[in-house]
């Protein structure tokens, strides 16, 4: 799928453009008027001014939001995830009552009845796991063992069909007998390969996957109409078009787990490296298609074992960034917006990310307590950087300090543009009046 | 001799670490000895954590070794002399949350610093918190959080040490990817801490260190 005709004879920069431009004169949206239209397009334009290091009209104002409409519009966070009515009930009402530039997509909730049938282990979730107002978690472990990466770098689709699927998907554990689509080379092979799918329990997996498939469709209609009528109605852009990871942030939280990828450096790292040179080529697919599919150029990246606490800038140096940077521009090459999430404190990696190989003005970095002026000083020209109000500011403090806070923050890095309004975590918790007097702020000192 | 097995643990070089004590072992030398080697390399690896030189995947893997060289001498060790501990901890992520790595990473530090650490895990309830702080009467209670959820979560869990009439005789802390000291305010915790380094030093000061 790509968005042009002549996609592959565009270079970087023209797909940048055709992706934007796509995304400001989107066919699918029915705007109910001229006016909506034309705040939906200001918007799209007031984010690409930004990413491209240019003064919008004002600040883009884009909080990071998660669950809180739930607490918003008074439901559980499990219902949320179960019940699309009230999922719809409670994203519009946040949309309609807060209506900063861009929409709280309900996409990022996910559908809890899809996750039931696949019996998903990875996650717990409201009601299954976690309480009815807690957002879903996820449960490390070692999904892939020590002795493992060999499979994983010869064949990561098959790895993650026959081995990794079952062991984070109960109803699909019967998957481990499947064998390799690769067996299907000549007609001798068929039988042999096919005779596994009809064994009982294989049979029955299949009919949980088909189930698991309906339900996704259900919920990607239903999201898929949430998020449009925000956009025809109130002329909101969605901020988010696909998403993807850090290579080793796949190992790290969904592979390995946290420690054991950790104890890996020392003992196999040859092996990390290897793998996530595997894995960059399907992170940066993942994103893009995304992208092209919700025709949205940004690409969520949440980046987590990176971070100043967690491992040294050596070890960032060798495990973190390389493939990371790869990712990066592999993105940018097909036209899209890495929006790189950074959790925790970046204050000694911007140095090395704002590294001269990178194009300038083609990533958002959003910040939570990275400092933000010395962000600013090393991206300055390089980089958009968004943030950086803090959860405990929104959550506890008074509308006064919300708003002094973002004056002081616009005054202090959003010169000359490149600067986009944002909570530094994804909120699940708030102060309504408190969130309101941030968006209140970015209007009233984030004019150019 | 000794000495070396100090240097080989504190750089991490573990299978030379592993086969120096299974030497030891088969030589005669006193288990104890042994284990005083490693509580010795188990404070340098702290110290340098402390100062920015290692960082989780060296203390991660500083874990890894002490638990297989447990398991070499802990046939060989007779009944255990407690030692003396600087104090006692009950530590956990509050109700809601199930995030686990920082808190171990805090539990860990101030073990291998001379605390007693009970920790009761995550997705602990206020009712859990008070049982343990009953049973084991700590002197300090630390409270480990990562979703925004958790600022009302921790709240519950210090008002209710109160309503129990346990607060005078705890101090409290707590910790997690979005805690500071607004939140500290918030709940009505002492102290508040950014990492493991910051854990140990409030939990020492506590304890007159």
């Amino acid at each position: 799928m790509s968005l042009t005709d002549n996609w592959s004879e565009l270079n970087p920069d023209e797909k940048f453009e055709a992706r934007f431009e796509s995304f400001k004169n989107p066919e699918d949206i029915d705007f109910v008027d001229e006016e909506t239209e034309k705040k939906y397009k200001q918007a799209v334009q007031r984010l690409k001014d930004a990413i491209e290091l240019n003064e919008p009209d004002r600040v883009p104002i884009a909080p990071n939001i998660g669950f809180y409409p739930t607490e918003y519009a008074g439901i559980t966070a499990e219902e949320a995830m179960y019940d699309y009515d009230k999922l719809a009930m409670a994203w519009e009402k946040f949309n309609k009552d807060f209506d900063f530039d861009f929409l709280a997509t309900s996409t990022m909730i996910g559908p809890g009845a899809v996750f039931e049938t696949l019996d998903y282990q990875l996650y717990r979730w409201p009601g299954h796991g976690t309480d009815e107002n807690t957002s879903y978690q996820c449960v490390e472990d070692e999904y892939m063992k020590a002795d493992e990466y060999d499979a994983l770098i010869a064949d990561p689709s098959g790895f993650w069909m026959r081995d990794y699927l079952p062991r984070i998907f109960g109803s699909l554990a019967p998957w481990s007998q499947l064998p390799p689509f690769t067996d299907l080379v000549e007609l001798p092979f068929v039988g042999f390969s096919m005779f596994p799918i009809g064994l009982p329990d294989v049979q029955e997996s299949f009919e949980k996957y088909l189930e698991a498939g309906r339900q996704a469709l259900e919920w990607i209609q239903a999201v898929g109409e949430i998020d449009g009528k925000a956009s025809a109605v109130q002329g909101l852009p969605g901020f988010m078009g696909g998403v993807t990871k850090a290579p080793f942030d796949v190992l790290s939280d969904t592979l390995r787990g946290t420690q054991p990828l950790m104890i890996d450096m020392f003992r196999r790292p040859e092996k990390i490296l290897e793998a996530m040179e595997q894995i960059v080529p399907i992170m940066i697919e993942t994103g893009v298609r995304g992208a092209t599919a919700n025709n949205n150029p940004m690409v969520f990246i949440p980046l987590h074992k990176g971070a100043d606490s967690f491992m040294s800038r050596e070890q960032f140096l060798k495990f973190y960034w390389p493939t990371l940077k790869k990712v990066i521009i592999g993105l940018v090459e097909e036209g899209c917006v890495p929006f790189l999430f950074v959790e925790g404190a970046y204050n000694e990696r911007l140095d090395l990310i704002a590294d001269p190989e990178l194009p300038e003005g083609r990533t958002y970095w959003l910040f939570d307590k990275t400092d933000m002026v010395e962000a600013k000083k090393h991206l300055s020209g390089k980089a958009a950087i968004g943030g950086n109000v803090s959860a405990s500011l929104i959550k506890t403090g008074t509308s006064e300090e919300v708003k002094d806070y973002v004056k002081n923050l616009i005054d202090d890095v959003a010169d000359g543009g490149g600067f986009i309004l944002s909570t530094g975590v994804v909120v699940d918790d708030a102060e309504a009046e408190n969130l309101k007097a941030m968006i209140e702020a970015g209007r009233e000192y984030g004019v150019y | 001799m000794s000495k070396n097995l100090v240097e080989l643990m504190a750089d991490l070089r573990e299978d030379e670490a592993l086969d120096l004590i299974k030497s030891q072992i088969e030589d005669g030398t006193n288990p104890r000895e042994i284990l005083e080697d490693c509580k010795e390399a188990m404070q340098i690896i702290g110290d340098r954590f402390e100062a920015g030189e290692y960082f989780l995947p060296e203390l991660m893997l500083s874990g890894e070794m002490i638990n297989d060289v447990m398991e070499i001498i802990k046939p060989h060790l007779k009944d255990e002399e407690e030692d003396e501990k600087l104090g006692t901890i009950v530590l956990g992520t509050v109700k809601g949350d199930i995030h686990d790595i920082g808190k171990d990473i805090v539990a860990f530090m101030l073990d291998i610093n001379g605390f007693e650490v009970y920790d009761i895990g995550v997705d602990v309830s206020v009712q859990e918190f008070i049982d343990k702080i009953e049973e084991v009467d700590p002197d300090i209670v630390a409270l480990s959080g990562f979703l925004t959820t958790v600022f009302d979560k921790m709240k519950d869990t210090i008002d209710a040490i109160k309503s129990e009439g346990l607060r005078e005789d705890v101090k409290i802390m707590i910790g997690g990817g979005p805690i500071d000291d607004q939140i500290r305010e918030y709940t009505g915790a002492d102290a508040f801490g950014d990492d493991a380094m910051e854990a140990v030093a409030i939990a020492k000061k506590w304890m007159g260190e």
